[in-house]
């Protein structure tokens, strides 16, 4: 029988604060190939973890701009060049009319971009996870707080990564196969 | 985080030669020279247009005044507990509200007659509105607003200062939950006056114009102001040495949001005002912008959307700048100086306007528009100063402290 694979390491953390000193050892310790799973937003957890900003704002506020712009524009090319129509007697380039439009396709464009670049960013749809397979993590959704270090990390050593992980405070340390 | 981290800020009494301890004397030196020569102005050959920066001055302060009544009621309502660190900055805001039931006494009293042409003008139009625009009728709503403010205002400052000194915490408790349902009922009474005060005072020195939004407008440039102010009152506090520590980068980055937010909503309240009434274009409410679209008025009208929207919008919008406080600061200031511009462009241009505005009166600033604004902010900044200095800077009993001291944004 051949040993098991072995995806990474499962650490089971009781409180936030505990879990949030955990996350500060395993980023002083280097490691790269890591995440953390709370049931709730834990305040400071990207801190401890040491994650860096978001790209994210960038991308909506690129994607915004384009949708900002190309609502302008649409409106005044359909109403001034392509289908030139006098609605109301007002100026075939009536911006105050353009407005609503050009302020929602604003908020639409940024809105959908930011939704599906978190999705996108974050990985998702994941149908499938090796924590799945454990018993202990279902209670992540509940009132248990994980770390879990992945085996490609180049810093990873079974022993002394489970050591690291229950020194930090885990009830529970489980080796996950992939 | 755990709590037993969390200890309560001990810089809370001003010291005395700070910056904020001086400044009622300021605020006292400005309000006698500045309202005093405005004052002097109405009495003598330049009554109309003395009444008219007066009112200006006046409804720009006020705003202010209500924006931190309106935060307070919110505030409480929600059970919010991020702001507790600066909420006596609030309510010492609008603990200044009984102060304006004074400052309005020369608009109902001394200007009433230059100030509103309904008051002795007449016309068809004017005589359907005739049961809603009396004078007993106004003088009767005008008392009703301005005590209902000033009871809001100092009940929710006091009660929070007598907290101060409360040791039993069953006590404590029971007053933030008597204050919370106070609050609630507060925000309809807050809602209805401040509608209803708007479209008194500033909507109907045009009286054959009418908008049904006018009093969120008002709201809004008041809000917005006020946080403007509030943001730079938490500043002056950390620079004269009281919550250096309790006050962080966190509290002002929600400031900053809010104060981006509200700007974002001046907009959006605005050009629905704007938009419905350029569509429709029926010469009753075309009125408004048409005086405001010459004699000047008409770069006002196009560069408030510019000044008063884009340039803070955009520069706000990331959260770096929020997160800086020289940078937030700059933002506040120009809020401010925005508002007063806002202001100024309901009032002004209605100063000589007879007949329901056939003609457009000129943009025309007269110094007796700064000395009206500096002593309303005079008297305003005095009061505030001595109703601040008389207490601690922070309701150090309240039981929101903590979560406050330890707040965080995600």
């Amino acid at each position: 029988m051949s040993a098991p694979r072995l995806w990474g390491v499962l650490a089971q953390y009781e409180n936030p604060y505990t879990i949030t000193r955990a996350c500060e050892q395993v980023r002083d310790a280097g490691y790269s190939e890591w995440d953390a799973c709370v049931p709730f937003p834990v305040h400071g957890l990207d801190r401890a973890m040491g994650l860096k900003p978001s790209k994210l704002p960038w991308i909506v506020l690129a994607v915004g701009i384009a949708g900002s712009s190309f609502a302008l524009f649409f409106e005044a090319w359909a109403m001034g060049t392509a289908y030139p129509m006098v609605v109301g007697g007002k100026p075939l380039f009536s911006l105050p009319a353009f407005v609503p439009v050009w302020y929602e396709m604003t908020v639409l464009s940024s809105c959908v971009t930011a939704f599906l670049a978190n999705w996108i960013l974050n990985g998702l749809p994941r149908p499938h996870h090796p924590a799945f397979a454990s018993k202990a993590f279902e209670r992540v959704t509940d009132d248990k707080f994980f770390i879990m270090v992945e085996a490609s990390d180049p810093k990873f050593d079974l022993e002394k990564t489970k050591a690291l992980l229950t020194f930090a405070g885990a009830t529970l340390v489980e080796e996950l196969e992939p | 985080m755990s709590h037993s981290e969390i200890k309560k800020p001990e810089d809370i009494q001003i010291p005395p030669s700070s910056f904020l301890a001086k400044l009622p004397m300021l605020g006292g030196i400005l309000a006698v020279a500045g309202l005093g020569a405005t004052l002097a102005a109405a009495f003598g050959a330049h009554k109309a247009r003395a009444m008219f920066s007066y009112l200006w001055a006046f409804e720009t302060v006020l705003a202010i005044a209500l924006g931190g009544l309106g935060w307070l009621l919110i505030d409480h309502t929600v059970r919010a507990g991020w702001g507790v660190v600066v909420r006596r900055f609030v309510e010492t805001t609008a603990a200044t509200l009984p102060v304006f039931a004074l400052l309005w006494l020369p608009i109902g009293f001394l200007g009433f007659h230059e100030l509103y042409p309904w008051s002795h003008e007449t016309d068809p139009i004017l005589l359907k509105k005739t049961w809603f625009l009396s004078p007993g009728f106004w003088y009767a709503r005008s008392f009703l607003y301005l005590a209902v403010w000033g009871a809001l205002g100092w009940f929710l400052y006091s009660t929070s200062v007598k907290g101060d000194t409360l040791t039993d915490e069953a006590a404590r408790e029971r007053t933030v939950h008597l204050v919370r349902k106070v609050c609630a009922a507060g925000i309809f009474l807050y809602g209805v006056t401040l509608s209803f005060g708007a479209i008194d005072w500033l909507m109907s020195l045009q009286p054959h114009w009418y908008s049904t939004i006018f009093g969120v407008y008002y709201f809004t440039a008041g809000i917005l102001a006020f946080f403007a102010f509030v943001t730079l009152m938490s500043m002056a506090a950390q620079a004269s040495g009281v919550l250096k520590t309790a006050i962080t980068t966190e509290h002002f980055h929600d400031l900053g949001k809010f104060m981006f937010g509200y700007t974002i909503f001046w907009a959006y309240i605005a050009f629905s005002q704007f938009v419905l009434i350029w569509y429709a274009n029926i010469p009753e409410e075309t009125e408004f912008f048409m005086v405001r679209m010459e004699g000047g008025w008409q770069y006002i009208s196009l560069g408030l959307p510019i000044a008063h929207f884009f340039v803070p919008f955009l520069f706000m919008l990331s959260r770096q700048i929020k997160r800086n406080n020289s940078l937030l600061a700059a933002a506040a200031v120009w809020t401010l100086v925005m508002h007063c511009v806002d202001i100024y462009w309901l009032v002004m241009p209605n100063y000589g306007a007879h007949g329901g505005g056939e003609h457009a009166p000129h943009l025309a600033p007269s110094y007796l528009d700064f000395t009206a604004l500096l002593g309303m902010f005079g008297v305003f900044l005095a009061v505030y100063g001595v109703l601040l200095n008389r207490n601690k800077v922070v309701p150090i009993n309240d039981p929101r402290l903590a979560e406050s001291l330890a707040h965080e944004n995600y």
